[in-house]
Protein backbone atom coordinates (compact mmCIF):
# COMPACT_ATOMS: atom_id res chain seq x y z
CA UNK A 1 0.00 0.00 0.00
CA UNK A 2 2.87 2.26 0.78
CA UNK A 3 4.10 2.03 -2.79
CA UNK A 4 0.91 3.49 -4.23
CA UNK A 5 0.49 6.27 -1.67
CA UNK A 6 1.97 9.46 -3.04
CA UNK A 7 3.97 11.41 -0.47
CA UNK A 8 3.22 15.09 -0.15
CA UNK A 9 6.90 16.07 -0.15
CA UNK A 10 7.68 14.41 -3.46
CA UNK A 11 4.39 15.68 -4.94
CA UNK A 12 5.38 19.21 -4.01
CA UNK A 13 8.99 18.99 -5.18
CA UNK A 14 8.05 17.19 -8.38
CA UNK A 15 5.39 19.77 -9.28
CA UNK A 16 7.64 22.74 -8.55
CA UNK A 17 10.72 21.26 -10.21
CA UNK A 18 8.91 20.00 -13.26
CA UNK A 19 7.18 23.31 -13.86
CA UNK A 20 10.48 25.17 -13.50
CA UNK A 21 12.18 22.72 -15.86
CA UNK A 22 9.31 23.03 -18.32
CA UNK A 23 9.51 26.81 -18.22
CA UNK A 24 13.31 27.10 -18.42
CA UNK A 25 13.81 24.41 -21.05
CA UNK A 26 10.85 25.73 -23.01
CA UNK A 27 12.25 29.24 -23.03
CA UNK A 28 15.97 28.62 -23.34
CA UNK A 29 16.27 25.24 -25.02
CA UNK A 30 13.23 24.07 -26.97
CA UNK A 31 12.42 27.45 -28.47
CA UNK A 32 15.86 28.09 -30.03
CA UNK A 33 16.20 24.43 -30.99
CA UNK A 34 12.83 24.27 -32.70
CA UNK A 35 13.40 27.62 -34.41
CA UNK A 36 16.84 26.57 -35.61
CA UNK A 37 15.54 23.23 -36.85
CA UNK A 38 12.71 24.94 -38.66
CA UNK A 39 15.07 27.51 -40.16
CA UNK A 40 17.51 24.86 -41.25
CA UNK A 41 14.76 22.80 -42.82
CA UNK A 42 13.38 25.76 -44.73
CA UNK A 43 16.86 26.78 -45.85
CA UNK A 44 17.60 23.24 -47.02
CA UNK A 45 14.27 23.13 -48.78
CA UNK A 46 14.85 26.46 -50.50
CA UNK A 47 18.38 25.41 -51.40
CA UNK A 48 17.03 22.24 -52.94
CA UNK A 49 14.36 24.08 -54.89
CA UNK A 50 16.95 26.65 -56.00
CA UNK A 51 19.18 23.82 -57.17
CA UNK A 52 16.26 22.32 -59.04
CA UNK A 53 15.53 25.70 -60.61
CA UNK A 54 19.19 26.13 -61.54
CA UNK A 55 19.14 22.67 -63.09
CA UNK A 56 16.12 23.58 -65.17
CA UNK A 57 17.76 26.85 -66.17
CA UNK A 58 20.88 24.98 -67.10
CA UNK A 59 18.85 22.65 -69.23
CA UNK A 60 17.13 25.57 -70.91
CA UNK A 61 20.49 27.21 -71.47
CA UNK A 62 21.88 24.03 -72.88
CA UNK A 63 18.92 23.69 -75.19
CA UNK A 64 19.39 27.32 -76.23
CA UNK A 65 23.06 26.69 -76.83
CA UNK A 66 22.29 23.67 -78.92
CA UNK A 67 19.79 25.64 -80.91
CA UNK A 68 22.33 28.39 -81.41
CA UNK A 69 24.92 25.84 -82.38
CA UNK A 70 22.59 24.23 -84.86
CA UNK A 71 21.76 27.64 -86.29
CA UNK A 72 25.43 28.49 -86.54
CA UNK A 73 26.09 25.21 -88.24
CA UNK A 74 23.31 25.89 -90.72
CA UNK A 75 24.64 29.39 -91.28
CA UNK A 76 28.10 28.01 -91.88
CA UNK A 77 26.77 25.47 -94.34
CA UNK A 78 24.86 28.18 -96.13
CA UNK A 79 27.90 30.43 -96.28
CA UNK A 80 30.05 27.60 -97.50
CA UNK A 81 27.53 26.73 -100.13
CA UNK A 82 27.24 30.34 -101.23
CA UNK A 83 30.99 30.68 -101.29
CA UNK A 84 31.43 27.63 -103.40
CA UNK A 85 28.68 28.82 -105.68
CA UNK A 86 30.32 32.22 -105.97
CA UNK A 87 33.65 30.56 -106.63
CA UNK A 88 32.12 28.40 -109.29
CA UNK A 89 30.46 31.35 -110.95
CA UNK A 90 33.70 33.32 -110.83
CA UNK A 91 35.53 30.45 -112.43
CA UNK A 92 32.75 30.14 -114.94
CA UNK A 93 32.76 33.83 -115.85
CA UNK A 94 36.54 33.79 -115.94
CA UNK A 95 36.43 30.87 -118.30
CA UNK A 96 33.86 32.62 -120.43
CA UNK A 97 35.87 35.77 -120.45
CA UNK A 98 38.99 33.88 -121.29
CA UNK A 99 37.20 32.13 -124.08
CA UNK A 100 35.86 35.40 -125.38
CA UNK A 101 39.24 36.99 -125.07
CA UNK A 102 40.80 34.10 -126.88
CA UNK A 103 38.22 34.28 -129.59
CA UNK A 104 38.71 38.02 -129.89
CA UNK A 105 42.46 37.64 -130.06
CA UNK A 106 42.15 34.93 -132.68
CA UNK A 107 39.84 37.22 -134.63
CA UNK A 108 42.29 40.10 -134.35
CA UNK A 109 45.10 37.82 -135.39
CA UNK A 110 43.07 36.66 -138.30
CA UNK A 111 42.24 40.25 -139.26
CA UNK A 112 45.83 41.34 -139.06
CA UNK A 113 46.88 38.28 -141.04
CA UNK A 114 44.25 39.22 -143.61
CA UNK A 115 45.50 42.78 -143.66
CA UNK A 116 49.06 41.63 -144.01
CA UNK A 117 48.01 39.27 -146.76
CA UNK A 118 46.16 42.01 -148.53
CA UNK A 119 49.06 44.36 -148.17
CA UNK A 120 51.38 41.66 -149.39
CA UNK A 121 49.16 40.95 -152.38
CA UNK A 122 48.91 44.65 -153.15
CA UNK A 123 52.65 44.93 -152.98
CA UNK A 124 53.03 41.86 -155.15
CA UNK A 125 50.54 43.40 -157.56
CA UNK A 126 52.36 46.71 -157.53
CA UNK A 127 55.64 44.93 -157.92
CA UNK A 128 54.23 42.89 -160.82
CA UNK A 129 52.84 46.03 -162.43
CA UNK A 130 56.10 47.92 -162.16
CA UNK A 131 57.97 44.82 -163.25
CA UNK A 132 55.68 44.48 -166.29
CA UNK A 133 56.07 48.19 -167.00
CA UNK A 134 59.80 47.85 -166.83
CA UNK A 135 59.64 44.76 -168.99
CA UNK A 136 57.31 46.52 -171.39
CA UNK A 137 59.60 49.53 -171.43
CA UNK A 138 62.56 47.29 -172.15
CA UNK A 139 60.67 45.55 -174.86
CA UNK A 140 59.39 48.82 -176.34
CA UNK A 141 62.85 50.31 -176.25
CA UNK A 142 64.19 47.32 -178.19
CA UNK A 143 61.27 47.18 -180.66
CA UNK A 144 61.42 50.90 -181.51
CA UNK A 145 65.04 50.75 -182.44
CA UNK A 146 64.15 48.59 -185.42
CA UNK A 147 62.09 50.48 -188.21
CA UNK A 148 60.32 47.47 -189.57
CA UNK A 149 59.37 46.28 -186.19
CA UNK A 150 57.99 49.80 -185.46
CA UNK A 151 56.07 49.69 -188.51
CA UNK A 152 54.62 46.24 -187.92
CA UNK A 153 53.61 47.33 -184.39
CA UNK A 154 51.96 50.44 -185.64
CA UNK A 155 50.21 48.40 -188.19
CA UNK A 156 49.02 45.96 -185.54
CA UNK A 157 47.57 48.77 -183.36
CA UNK A 158 45.82 50.23 -186.30
CA UNK A 159 44.32 46.90 -187.11
CA UNK A 160 43.15 46.35 -183.58
CA UNK A 161 41.66 49.83 -183.48
CA UNK A 162 39.71 49.31 -186.67
CA UNK A 163 38.46 46.03 -185.48
CA UNK A 164 37.03 47.63 -182.36
CA UNK B 1 38.75 -17.79 -17.01
CA UNK B 2 35.91 -19.68 -15.33
CA UNK B 3 37.73 -19.60 -12.03
CA UNK B 4 38.19 -15.89 -12.38
CA UNK B 5 34.47 -15.45 -12.85
CA UNK B 6 33.67 -17.54 -9.80
CA UNK B 7 36.13 -15.47 -7.82
CA UNK B 8 34.61 -12.27 -9.10
CA UNK B 9 31.09 -13.38 -8.28
CA UNK B 10 32.02 -14.58 -4.82
CA UNK B 11 33.71 -11.26 -4.20
CA UNK B 12 30.65 -9.35 -5.33
CA UNK B 13 28.27 -11.50 -3.34
CA UNK B 14 30.41 -11.15 -0.25
CA UNK B 15 30.39 -7.37 -0.34
CA UNK B 16 26.67 -7.18 -0.80
CA UNK B 17 26.17 -9.85 1.79
CA UNK B 18 27.99 -7.77 4.31
CA UNK B 19 25.46 -5.02 3.78
CA UNK B 20 22.27 -6.97 3.53
CA UNK B 21 21.59 -8.21 7.06
CA UNK B 22 21.98 -4.82 8.68
CA UNK B 23 19.40 -5.51 11.32
CA UNK B 24 20.93 -8.91 11.94
CA UNK B 25 19.19 -12.20 11.51
CA UNK B 26 17.61 -13.72 8.42
CA UNK B 27 17.82 -12.04 5.04
CA UNK B 28 14.39 -10.70 4.13
CA UNK B 29 14.20 -10.19 0.33
CA UNK B 30 10.84 -8.47 0.62
CA UNK B 31 12.16 -5.89 3.06
CA UNK B 32 15.31 -5.36 1.03
CA UNK B 33 13.37 -4.80 -2.19
CA UNK B 34 10.81 -2.51 -0.58
CA UNK B 35 13.60 -0.54 0.98
CA UNK B 36 15.33 -0.16 -2.38
CA UNK B 37 12.37 0.95 -4.40
CA UNK B 38 10.96 3.22 -1.68
CA UNK B 39 12.12 6.70 -0.92
CA UNK B 40 14.81 7.37 1.67
CA UNK B 41 16.21 10.18 3.79
CA UNK B 42 19.78 9.19 2.98
CA UNK B 43 21.48 8.44 -0.32
CA UNK B 44 23.39 5.22 -0.11
CA UNK B 45 25.93 5.23 -2.94
CA UNK B 46 27.99 2.34 -1.63
CA UNK B 47 28.77 0.69 1.65
CA UNK B 48 30.03 3.47 3.88
CA UNK B 49 29.45 6.19 1.29
CA UNK B 50 26.25 7.76 2.51
CA UNK B 51 24.87 11.21 1.81
CA UNK B 52 22.60 12.41 4.62
CA UNK B 53 19.92 14.55 3.03
CA UNK B 54 18.16 17.45 4.71
CA UNK B 55 14.84 16.90 6.43
CA UNK B 56 12.26 19.64 6.07
CA UNK B 57 9.13 19.35 8.21
CA UNK B 58 6.14 21.59 8.53
CA UNK B 59 4.84 20.81 11.97
CA UNK B 60 1.80 22.81 12.98
CA UNK B 61 2.73 25.55 10.51
CA UNK B 62 6.30 25.65 11.81
CA UNK B 63 9.31 24.90 9.59
CA UNK B 64 11.85 22.44 10.99
CA UNK B 65 15.01 21.86 8.96
CA UNK B 66 17.77 19.49 10.07
CA UNK B 67 20.04 16.81 8.66
CA UNK B 68 18.79 13.26 8.50
CA UNK B 69 22.08 12.25 10.08
CA UNK B 70 20.44 13.03 13.40
CA UNK B 71 18.18 10.00 12.98
CA UNK B 72 21.09 7.59 12.84
CA UNK B 73 23.12 6.46 15.80
CA UNK B 74 26.70 5.29 15.86
CA UNK B 75 25.88 1.80 14.65
CA UNK B 76 23.56 2.99 11.92
CA UNK B 77 20.51 2.26 14.00
CA UNK B 78 17.61 4.71 13.97
CA UNK B 79 17.30 7.01 16.94
CA UNK B 80 14.67 9.63 17.77
CA UNK B 81 15.66 13.25 17.41
CA UNK B 82 14.02 16.38 18.75
CA UNK B 83 10.63 14.75 19.14
CA UNK B 84 10.66 12.97 15.76
CA UNK B 85 11.65 9.45 14.80
CA UNK B 86 11.91 7.33 11.65
CA UNK B 87 9.20 4.70 11.65
CA UNK B 88 9.15 2.35 8.64
CA UNK B 89 10.71 4.99 6.45
CA UNK B 90 8.45 7.78 7.65
CA UNK B 91 8.95 10.56 10.12
CA UNK B 92 6.55 10.48 13.05
CA UNK B 93 6.17 12.42 16.24
CA UNK B 94 7.48 10.66 19.35
CA UNK B 95 7.57 11.53 23.03
CA UNK B 96 10.62 11.72 25.24
CA UNK B 97 10.71 7.97 25.65
CA UNK B 98 10.64 7.43 21.90
CA UNK B 99 7.11 6.08 21.78
CA UNK B 100 4.95 7.10 18.86
CA UNK B 101 2.62 9.98 19.54
CA UNK B 102 -0.75 10.33 17.88
CA UNK B 103 -0.62 13.56 15.90
CA UNK B 104 -3.06 16.28 16.80
CA UNK B 105 -2.06 18.72 14.11
CA UNK B 106 -0.87 17.94 10.63
CA UNK B 107 2.78 17.00 10.11
CA UNK B 108 3.90 17.63 6.56
CA UNK B 109 7.15 16.20 5.28
CA UNK B 110 8.82 18.28 2.55
CA UNK B 111 12.23 16.68 2.98
CA UNK B 112 14.78 16.59 0.20
CA UNK B 113 14.63 12.82 0.01
CA UNK B 114 16.71 10.54 -2.18
CA UNK B 115 14.11 10.82 -4.93
CA UNK B 116 14.05 14.61 -4.77
CA UNK B 117 17.84 14.78 -4.76
CA UNK B 118 17.99 12.38 -7.70
CA UNK B 119 15.46 14.53 -9.52
CA UNK B 120 17.65 17.59 -8.93
CA UNK B 121 20.57 15.68 -10.43
CA UNK B 122 18.49 14.76 -13.46
CA UNK B 123 17.30 18.35 -13.82
CA UNK B 124 20.89 19.59 -13.68
CA UNK B 125 21.77 17.05 -16.38
CA UNK B 126 18.79 18.13 -18.50
CA UNK B 127 19.83 21.77 -18.18
CA UNK B 128 23.48 21.08 -19.00
CA UNK B 129 22.70 18.87 -21.99
CA UNK B 130 19.97 20.97 -23.56
CA UNK B 131 21.45 24.37 -22.87
CA UNK B 132 24.66 23.22 -24.58
CA UNK B 133 22.63 21.95 -27.52
CA UNK B 134 20.51 25.11 -27.65
CA UNK B 135 23.71 27.18 -27.67
CA UNK B 136 24.99 25.22 -30.65
CA UNK B 137 21.76 25.85 -32.51
CA UNK B 138 21.83 29.54 -31.65
CA UNK B 139 25.43 30.05 -32.73
CA UNK B 140 25.35 28.16 -36.00
CA UNK B 141 21.77 27.41 -36.90
CA UNK B 142 22.43 26.29 -40.44
CA UNK B 143 25.41 24.00 -40.01
CA UNK B 144 25.13 20.25 -39.61
CA UNK B 145 24.78 19.00 -36.02
CA UNK B 146 27.83 17.59 -34.29
CA UNK B 147 28.66 15.72 -31.11
CA UNK B 148 25.91 15.56 -28.50
CA UNK B 149 23.73 17.66 -30.77
CA UNK B 150 23.69 15.01 -33.48
CA UNK B 151 22.64 12.41 -30.91
CA UNK B 152 19.64 14.36 -29.66
CA UNK B 153 18.54 16.01 -32.90
CA UNK B 154 17.00 12.87 -34.44
CA UNK B 155 15.13 12.23 -31.16
CA UNK B 156 13.79 15.78 -31.06
CA UNK B 157 12.78 15.55 -34.73
CA UNK B 158 11.18 12.16 -34.08
CA UNK B 159 9.10 13.61 -31.23
CA UNK B 160 8.11 16.54 -33.41
CA UNK B 161 7.27 14.60 -36.57
CA UNK B 162 6.13 11.17 -35.41
CA UNK B 163 4.56 12.05 -32.08
CA UNK B 164 3.40 15.66 -32.17
CA UNK B 165 2.63 16.29 -35.85
CA UNK B 166 1.17 12.82 -36.39
CA UNK B 167 -1.19 12.91 -33.41
CA UNK B 168 -1.99 16.55 -32.75
CA UNK B 169 -2.10 17.96 -36.24
CA UNK B 170 -1.40 21.51 -37.34
CA UNK B 171 -1.60 22.93 -33.79
CA UNK B 172 1.27 20.73 -32.60
CA UNK B 173 3.72 23.55 -32.05
CA UNK B 174 2.44 24.84 -28.72
CA UNK B 175 2.57 21.35 -27.20
CA UNK B 176 6.18 20.74 -28.23
CA UNK B 177 7.81 22.19 -25.06
CA UNK B 178 5.73 19.94 -22.81
CA UNK B 179 6.18 16.82 -24.95
CA UNK B 180 9.94 17.29 -25.24
CA UNK B 181 10.33 18.10 -21.55
CA UNK B 182 8.24 15.17 -20.38
CA UNK B 183 9.99 12.76 -22.75
CA UNK B 184 13.51 13.70 -21.70
CA UNK B 185 12.54 14.06 -18.03
CA UNK B 186 11.14 10.53 -17.93
CA UNK B 187 13.93 9.05 -20.03
CA UNK B 188 16.75 10.67 -18.07
CA UNK B 189 15.20 9.68 -14.74
CA UNK B 190 14.52 6.13 -15.93
CA UNK B 191 18.18 5.80 -16.87
CA UNK B 192 19.40 7.41 -13.65
CA UNK B 193 17.20 4.94 -11.76
CA UNK B 194 19.04 2.08 -13.42
CA UNK B 195 22.42 3.37 -12.27
CA UNK B 196 23.90 1.67 -9.23
CA UNK B 197 22.68 3.60 -6.22
CA UNK B 198 20.11 5.42 -8.35
CA UNK B 199 16.71 6.38 -7.03
CA UNK B 200 13.45 4.84 -8.23
CA UNK B 201 12.02 8.24 -9.14
CA UNK B 202 9.88 7.42 -12.17
CA UNK B 203 8.71 4.31 -10.29
CA UNK B 204 7.25 6.53 -7.61
CA UNK B 205 3.53 7.13 -7.78
CA UNK B 206 3.82 10.78 -6.70
CA UNK B 207 6.04 11.60 -9.67
CA UNK B 208 3.88 9.82 -12.24
CA UNK B 209 0.79 11.35 -10.63
CA UNK B 210 2.13 14.87 -11.14
CA UNK B 211 3.13 14.16 -14.75
CA UNK B 212 -0.24 12.58 -15.56
CA UNK B 213 -2.04 15.45 -13.84
CA UNK B 214 -0.22 18.00 -16.01
CA UNK B 215 -1.19 16.02 -19.11
CA UNK B 216 -4.80 16.00 -17.87
CA UNK B 217 -4.80 19.74 -17.21
CA UNK B 218 -3.33 20.54 -20.61
CA UNK B 219 -5.87 18.25 -22.28
CA UNK B 220 -8.83 19.78 -20.44
CA UNK B 221 -7.70 23.36 -21.00
CA UNK B 222 -7.03 22.89 -24.69
CA UNK B 223 -10.31 21.07 -25.31
CA UNK B 224 -12.28 22.79 -28.05
CA UNK B 225 -16.01 22.91 -28.67
CA UNK B 226 -16.26 19.58 -30.42
CA UNK B 227 -14.23 17.91 -27.65
CA UNK B 228 -16.72 19.01 -24.99
CA UNK B 229 -19.63 18.31 -27.31
CA UNK B 230 -18.45 14.71 -27.61
CA UNK B 231 -18.50 14.47 -23.84
CA UNK B 232 -21.76 16.21 -22.95
CA UNK B 233 -23.76 15.48 -26.08
CA UNK B 234 -22.11 12.67 -27.93
CA UNK B 235 -23.32 12.88 -31.54
CA UNK B 236 -25.51 10.02 -32.60
CA UNK B 237 -26.45 8.96 -29.05
CA UNK B 238 -30.08 9.46 -27.99
CA UNK B 239 -30.68 12.17 -25.41
CA UNK B 240 -32.24 9.81 -22.86
CA UNK B 241 -28.89 8.03 -22.60
CA UNK B 242 -27.21 11.23 -21.42
CA UNK B 243 -27.46 10.40 -17.69
CA UNK B 244 -25.30 7.33 -18.41
CA UNK B 245 -23.15 8.77 -21.14
CA UNK B 246 -22.02 11.93 -19.38
CA UNK B 247 -20.64 10.19 -16.27
CA UNK B 248 -18.98 7.57 -18.46
CA UNK B 249 -17.33 10.25 -20.59
CA UNK B 250 -16.29 12.22 -17.50
CA UNK B 251 -14.72 9.10 -16.01
CA UNK B 252 -13.07 8.59 -19.39
CA UNK B 253 -11.31 11.94 -19.02
CA UNK B 254 -9.81 10.73 -15.76
CA UNK B 255 -8.97 7.16 -16.75
CA UNK B 256 -6.65 8.32 -19.50
CA UNK B 257 -4.16 10.12 -17.24
CA UNK B 258 -4.75 7.47 -14.57
CA UNK B 259 -3.53 4.82 -16.99
CA UNK B 260 -0.53 7.03 -17.79
CA UNK B 261 0.28 7.29 -14.10
CA UNK B 262 -0.05 3.58 -13.38
CA UNK B 263 1.72 2.44 -16.53
CA UNK B 264 4.91 4.39 -15.92
CA UNK B 265 4.93 3.66 -12.18
CA UNK B 266 4.28 -0.06 -12.62
CA UNK B 267 6.73 -0.60 -15.47
CA UNK B 268 9.66 1.06 -13.77
CA UNK B 269 8.96 -0.34 -10.33
CA UNK B 270 8.45 -3.82 -11.75
CA UNK B 271 11.79 -3.65 -13.53
CA UNK B 272 13.54 -2.69 -10.32
CA UNK B 273 11.76 -5.43 -8.39
CA UNK B 274 12.73 -8.08 -10.94
CA UNK B 275 16.41 -7.14 -10.91
CA UNK B 276 16.49 -6.97 -7.13
CA UNK B 277 14.66 -10.31 -6.88
CA UNK B 278 17.19 -11.95 -9.18
CA UNK B 279 20.00 -10.75 -6.95
CA UNK B 280 18.07 -11.83 -3.86
CA UNK B 281 18.14 -15.40 -5.16
CA UNK B 282 21.82 -15.55 -4.32
CA UNK B 283 21.13 -14.76 -0.67
CA UNK B 284 18.04 -16.93 -0.48
CA UNK B 285 19.95 -19.97 -1.70
CA UNK B 286 23.11 -18.90 0.19
CA UNK B 287 25.17 -20.24 -2.66
CA UNK B 288 27.86 -18.82 -4.90
CA UNK B 289 26.75 -21.22 -7.63
CA UNK B 290 23.50 -19.30 -8.10
CA UNK B 291 25.57 -16.15 -8.66
CA UNK B 292 26.43 -16.55 -12.34
CA UNK B 293 22.86 -17.48 -13.21
CA UNK B 294 21.47 -14.59 -11.22
CA UNK B 295 23.93 -12.16 -12.74
CA UNK B 296 23.22 -13.42 -16.25
CA UNK B 297 19.50 -12.96 -15.79
CA UNK B 298 19.95 -9.62 -14.08
CA UNK B 299 22.22 -8.43 -16.89
CA UNK B 300 19.63 -9.44 -19.43
CA UNK B 301 16.96 -7.67 -17.40
CA UNK B 302 19.11 -4.59 -17.17
CA UNK B 303 19.39 -4.43 -20.95
CA UNK B 304 15.65 -4.91 -21.15
CA UNK B 305 15.20 -2.12 -18.62
CA UNK B 306 17.38 0.19 -20.72
CA UNK B 307 14.94 -0.44 -23.53
CA UNK B 308 11.93 -0.05 -21.24
CA UNK B 309 13.35 3.25 -20.00
CA UNK B 310 13.18 4.61 -23.55
CA UNK B 311 9.93 2.83 -24.39
CA UNK B 312 8.03 4.16 -21.38
CA UNK B 313 9.22 7.70 -22.04
CA UNK B 314 8.04 7.27 -25.63
CA UNK B 315 4.67 5.81 -24.62
CA UNK B 316 3.97 8.52 -22.05
CA UNK B 317 4.80 11.20 -24.62
CA UNK B 318 2.87 9.49 -27.40
CA UNK B 319 -0.29 9.00 -25.33
CA UNK B 320 -0.11 12.57 -24.02
CA UNK B 321 0.13 13.77 -27.62
CA UNK B 322 -2.85 11.59 -28.57
CA UNK B 323 -4.95 13.06 -25.75
CA UNK B 324 -3.98 16.59 -26.80
CA UNK B 325 -4.79 15.66 -30.38
CA UNK B 326 -8.23 14.44 -29.33
CA UNK B 327 -8.84 17.70 -27.48
CA UNK B 328 -7.95 19.99 -30.40
CA UNK B 329 -9.28 17.85 -33.25
CA UNK B 330 -11.94 19.47 -35.41
CA UNK B 331 -14.89 17.14 -35.93
CA UNK B 332 -16.19 18.43 -39.21
CA UNK B 333 -16.91 14.90 -40.30
CA UNK B 334 -18.62 14.00 -37.02
CA UNK B 335 -21.83 12.95 -38.72
CA UNK B 336 -20.06 10.65 -41.14
CA UNK B 337 -19.14 7.86 -38.82
CA UNK B 338 -22.52 7.39 -37.14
Amino acid sequence: MELVTPGIGLLFWQTVTFLIVLFLLGKFAWKPIMTALHERETSIESALSAAEKAKLEMQALKADNEKLLAEARMERDKILKEASEAGNSIVETAKLKANEEGARMIEQARESIENEKRAAITEVKNMAASLSLEIAEQILKRELSDKTAQHTLAQDYIREVTLN
Amino acid sequence: MKRLFVLLFSFLTLTVYAEAPVEGGEFQPGDMITHHIADDYTWHFADGVVLYLPVILVDNGEFKVFSSHNFYGENHETVPYNGYALEHGHITRVNEAGEPLEGHAALYDFSITKNVASMFVSVALLFIVFFIIAGRYKNNPKSAPRGIQSFFEPIIIFIRDEIAKANIGPKYERYMPYLLTVFFFIWFNNLLGLMPGGANLTGNIAVTLVLALITLLITVFSGNKSYWKHIFATPGVPTWLAPIMIPVELIGILTKPFSLMVRLFANITAGHIIILSLFSLIFIFRSVAVGPLSVAFATFMNFLELFVALLQAYIFTLLSAMYFGGAVEEHDHAEDHH
